[in-house]
């Protein structure tokens, strides 16, 4: 037992993770420049492109540049550069060319590229991929240095900090959110300013500041990219809102699913301690902050605020009814503020720039922009950053690429486990709070699967209930039995043994599940289900009526068993 | 002592601040259904029998966890109440095996007299019904999960008044279950002290007193009087 | 633990440790843990079984993660699974007969965008086909 005493790794994340190539490649670093770099070559590093070795092309870029004796060209490590399908990615910032699927085995073309490298005044067009985007959170993504603290100063960072302790009170931070129409970037879209207000009115005393990072949604990933690329922000947002709500002490609550985010937050809370960024006197005043990391174990109900709490104490994930909420009654039963990633990187650009300033771009009650992860059957699958309200069209079809293959597009499917399927004919409505929620979705962290005629809606909802099923913390009747119930029917449907009465059926404990649930999980589970009633009820017809499946993917149909 | 007044179902009560909703709907003679719920206890809102319509919240609240407010306007009854609260024992019927004629708890069980209030007379939801294991390791008492609703009182009452917390709850979803210690059988339990209060507020037929008729061990009554005492220390 | 401090709220963290050192939680380690901490016998279980991410069996020689997003399950994790099954006779959660692979599933590793993801030992691989991860697994 004394492995158990000294042992000091990264709980969680175990020995053989994600982590141990960027371990491997810390020894390297990159070549030698004298002067001013002509050009550089800046390779991604986030888990996308690591998982198809951008670690070895940083490596083999830097040893054929030394090899061949180049003096002039930087290589760095950069976070997430968005277009995750086509990694490894490699930019040269100078040029403006990006060059996709570098093999580790051929730099050779790309090391020519960069010999011969000059900057230009006119850069190539962006593709509408990077044209459409407007970038405030990913600012820095793919631009800076994660793991460098530097880069992140010298990029405007902790400015917003540094403003809001010299400049502002706590009153006018919040005044300045509020301004913003910054909304809650998890999921409902709570306005931030009256959060942070509300924590704030409480009597002072012990208050906490919560990061949550407990990304569960499945197709989403943007949290895993802010993280992983750009730490600094998320705790310079953090230590913003202390400083406004009157918090001394925070945690960021992170799955451990993500090693890589949990080891380059881990380095950077280490590093603004030292930079005294965090800790006492933060920015050479009197506020005190400090941020403790905790780790999720694999339990998607831990989005929810209050299992969330209940992690952080070290319990089960169970959730409380609320009221109280947890700004007024919340970890270990003081005021907390809880925000996700996303909310705290918006964070430090509006005390930077001014909340005006952040809500020029929106539409209606929708200020400012959202960070997007596109994946499912799309060419440009990865991370995307765009002004609230723009068209879904244009994201998928524009930016996205729309469908690869010659396929027809489907549907979208936006919000998660408690979000909905949009189907074509609503594709030109604006993404937006409330434009979503009209559509029977839901903005949801904003993770976008596109789906193709392969894609059957009803083994879709019958995925995400599975999904909800077997994440049901089993506290509530509702929720454990009544998403195994909506399981169990929907599964009846994609084998062809329902009837028409099991249809009302459904509807019906749908409903109830939806309004008798303790927490968001089991509210929003039959979410899925209502959309693809709504948009895609020929689909379920034609499994219950003429028991086939349009998509060929359930099993009546003779395709292959998803069971 | 602040005094808030509310109205539920359209008649002015009046309720203490830091009284539940259930509390003071019971006291003025207000019947909701419970079944988690257990005067004396922590209440955890889980079985959500008890959820009301309070007007201004989009979502029903469960009375046994919300606290009165001033100005509040409570709807205890309503078709869609009882429909809602009919599923939910509908549901726990469906989940494991309750079948009464052959339960220790039969006429003695809180599960059986909610459906009955209810008017619950058959299950349309398919069965769950996994086969699952009795625990009769205990030298004085028994455990029958399949009949267990997992409302927690047993744990509950282990932990808030025993001081002992032998029991908690593994697991999670369908497959959640109220154990004692490592998962161990009863009867090997270190920290179980043999109060038998787990047998005492069990709803149902599942933690029983070996050899002894369930009329005799368990009396169906709505508060235990050491509960209800200590409750009353708490508060007072 | 030491460095965590005796408090009953570290209890997630010295799991996962101790889980990082042993590769799987036993009773004794379970017992230790919640003495030490002072946390109930039947909460550190209860917390042990909770989380999906801890387990309480030994795992075999390797670890096959595949995720199941839902953008790999559009582009067909259930495949994979499918043919994990019929090549190895083994399900998620389980290990083959001769402890060689253990079998683990995902709720999205967030490499949505090279989707269907696998994980070999800890090493993160995008656009797997069921072909891919079969081959892979043999040479174990």
């Amino acid at each position: 037992m004394t492995d158990l005493v000294t042992t000091d790794g990264v709980p969680g994340a175990r020995e053989a993770d994600v982590d141990k190539p960027v371990r491997r490649s810390r020894r390297m670093t990159g070549p030698q420049v004298v002067g001013h770099a002509r050009a550089t070559a800046a390779v991604c590093q986030a888990a996308g492109c690591l998982s198809a070795q951008s670690d070895q092309v940083f490596e083999e870029i830097t040893a054929q540049l030394i090899a061949d004796g180049v003096t002039d060209v930087a290589v760095k490590r950069v976070g997430c550069l968005g277009l995750c399908a086509a990694g490894p990615l490699v930019e040269v910032p100078e040029t403006g060319e990006l060059f996709r699927q570098v093999s580790p085995d051929d730099v050779s073309d790309l090391v020519t590229r960069l010999k011969d490298a000059k900057p230009v005044e006119t850069k190539p067009a962006l593709e509408p991929f990077f044209s459409r985007q407007h970038r405030v959170v990913l600012e820095n993504c793919g631009k800076v240095d994660p793991e460098n603290i530097d880069d992140y100063v010298s990029r405007k960072g902790y400015r917003g900090l540094t403003r809001a302790v010299t400049e502002l009170t706590p009153q006018q931070v919040i005044d300045e959110i509020s301004k913003s129409g910054l909304r809650g970037r998890g999921g409902a879209g709570y306005p931030t300013g009256l959060k942070w207000a509300t924590v704030a009115k409480q009597p002072s005393g012990e208050k906490y500041v919560v990061c949550n990072a407990d990304e569960g949604d499945p197709g989403a990933f943007m949290d895993r990219s802010v993280l992983e690329s750009d730490p600094y922000r998320v705790l310079e947002g953090m230590a913003i809102a202390a400083y406004a709500v009157g918090a001394s002490h925070g945690y960021v609550y992170c799955r451990a699913e993500y090693p890589l985010a949990v080891q380059r937050l881990k380095a950077a809370i280490h590093r603004a301690e030292k930079a005294g960024y965090l800790g006492a006197a933060i920015a050479q005043s009197t506020f005190k902050f400090t941020v403790e990391l905790r780790l999720g174990a694999g339990a998607f109900v831990c989005g929810e605020e209050t299992a969330l709490i209940a992690s952080i104490q070290g319990g089960r994930g169970t959730p409380v009814p609320r009221p109280p909420f947890p700004a007024a009654s919340g970890l270990r039963g003081k005021p907390t503020l809880i925000n996700n990633v996303e909310s705290f990187a918006s964070v430090p650009v509006i005390l930077r720039e001014g909340g005006e300033a952040y809500a020029q771009v929106g539409v209606g009650k929708s200020r400012g922009t959202k960070v997007f992860a596109l994946a499912g059957r799309i060419v440009n699958g990865g991370l995307i950053e765009v002004p609230l309200g723009i068209k879904l069209r244009d994201v998928i079809f524009d930016i996205g690429g729309g469908v690869p293959d010659g396929r027809k597009f489907k549907a979208v499917q936006t919000g998660g486990p408690s979000g909905g399927c949009i189907p074509e004919d609503l594709l030109d409505m604006s993404v937006d709070y409330e434009s979503l929620l009209a559509a029977g979705s839901f903005m949801g962290s904003g993770g976008m699967i596109v789906m193709d005629d392969t894609s059957c809606m009803v083994d879709v909802a019958r995925y995400f209930m599975d999904f909800c099923r077997e994440e049901s913390c089993g506290k509530c009747v509702p929720c454990r039995v009544g998403t195994t119930e909506l399981h169990m029917m929907l599964t009846k449907i994609t084998e062809g043994r329902a009837t028409l009465a099991d249809l009302v059926q459904l509807e019906s404990v749908a409903a109830m599940v939806r309004d008798t649930s303790l927490c968001g999980l089991g509210q929003g589970a039959p979410n899925p289900v209502f959309s693809t009633l709504r948009y895609f009820r020929d689909e379920y017809l034609a499994h219950i009526v003429d028991h086939v499946c349009p998509a060929g993917v359930c099993a009546l149909s003779g395709g292959e068993s998803v069971a | 002592m602040t005094v808030h007044t509310l109205t539920i179902d359209g008649v002015e009560r009046a309720g203490v601040e830091g009284q539940t909703v259930l509390e003071v709907a019971r006291e003025s003679g207000v019947e909701i259904p419970t079944l988690c719920h257990l005067d004396g206890l922590c209440d955890v809102g889980a079985c959500r029998l008890c959820v009301v319509e309070v007007k201004g919240s989009s979502k029903l609240l469960p009375s046994c966890a919300t606290a009165v407010a001033e100005g509040m306007e409570v709807t205890t009854d309503s078709k869609r109440l009882t429909a809602y609260r009919r599923t939910i024992i509908e549901m726990l019927f469906a989940e494991r095996n309750h079948v009464c004629a052959v339960c220790v708890a039969n006429n003695h069980c809180e599960l059986q007299a909610r459906a009955a209030d209810l008017g619950l007379t058959h299950i349309e939801l398919d069965t769950v019904n996994p086969a699952l294991d009795v625990d009769a390791s205990h030298e004085r008492f028994a455990i029958d999960h399949n009949r267990c609703i997992m409302c927690t009182r047993c744990v509950r009452v282990c932990d808030e008044v025993e001081g002992a917390h032998t029991w908690d709850v593994m697991g999670r979803g369908l497959d959640a279950r109220v154990v004692t210690d490592l998962g161990m059988p009863w009867g090997e339990s270190t920290t179980c002290t043999g109060c038998g209060k787990c047998v005492q507020v069990c709803p149902t037929g599942a933690i029983f007193e070996k050899g002894r008729p369930i009329a005799t061990t368990k009396v169906t009554r709505p508060y235990l009087p050491y509960l209800k005492t200590n409750s009353q220390e708490v508060s007072a | 633990m030491l460095r965590l401090g005796h408090r009953p709220d570290a209890l997630i963290e010295v799991l996962h440790t101790v889980q990082q050192s042993f590769g799987y939680l036993d009773d004794d380690a379970l017992r230790y843990v919640s003495t030490s901490l002072h946390v109930p016998l039947s909460k550190a279980y209860g917390v042990a079984t909770f989380y999906s991410l801890f387990t309480l069996r030994p795992q075999g020689e390797h670890t096959c993660v595949v995720c199941t997003g839902t953008a790999c399950h559009i582009k067909g994790s259930t495949m994979i699974l499918n043919r994990i099954r019929s090549r190895f006779g083994i399900g998620p959660k389980q290990t083959t007969a001769d402890n060689q692979i253990s079998l683990l599933t995902a709720r999205c590793l967030g490499a949505c965008s090279i989707a269907p993801a696998v994980v070999y030992d800890g090493e993160a691989k995008g656009k797997q086909a069921p072909d891919d991860v079969i081959a892979r697994l043999e040479e174990w």
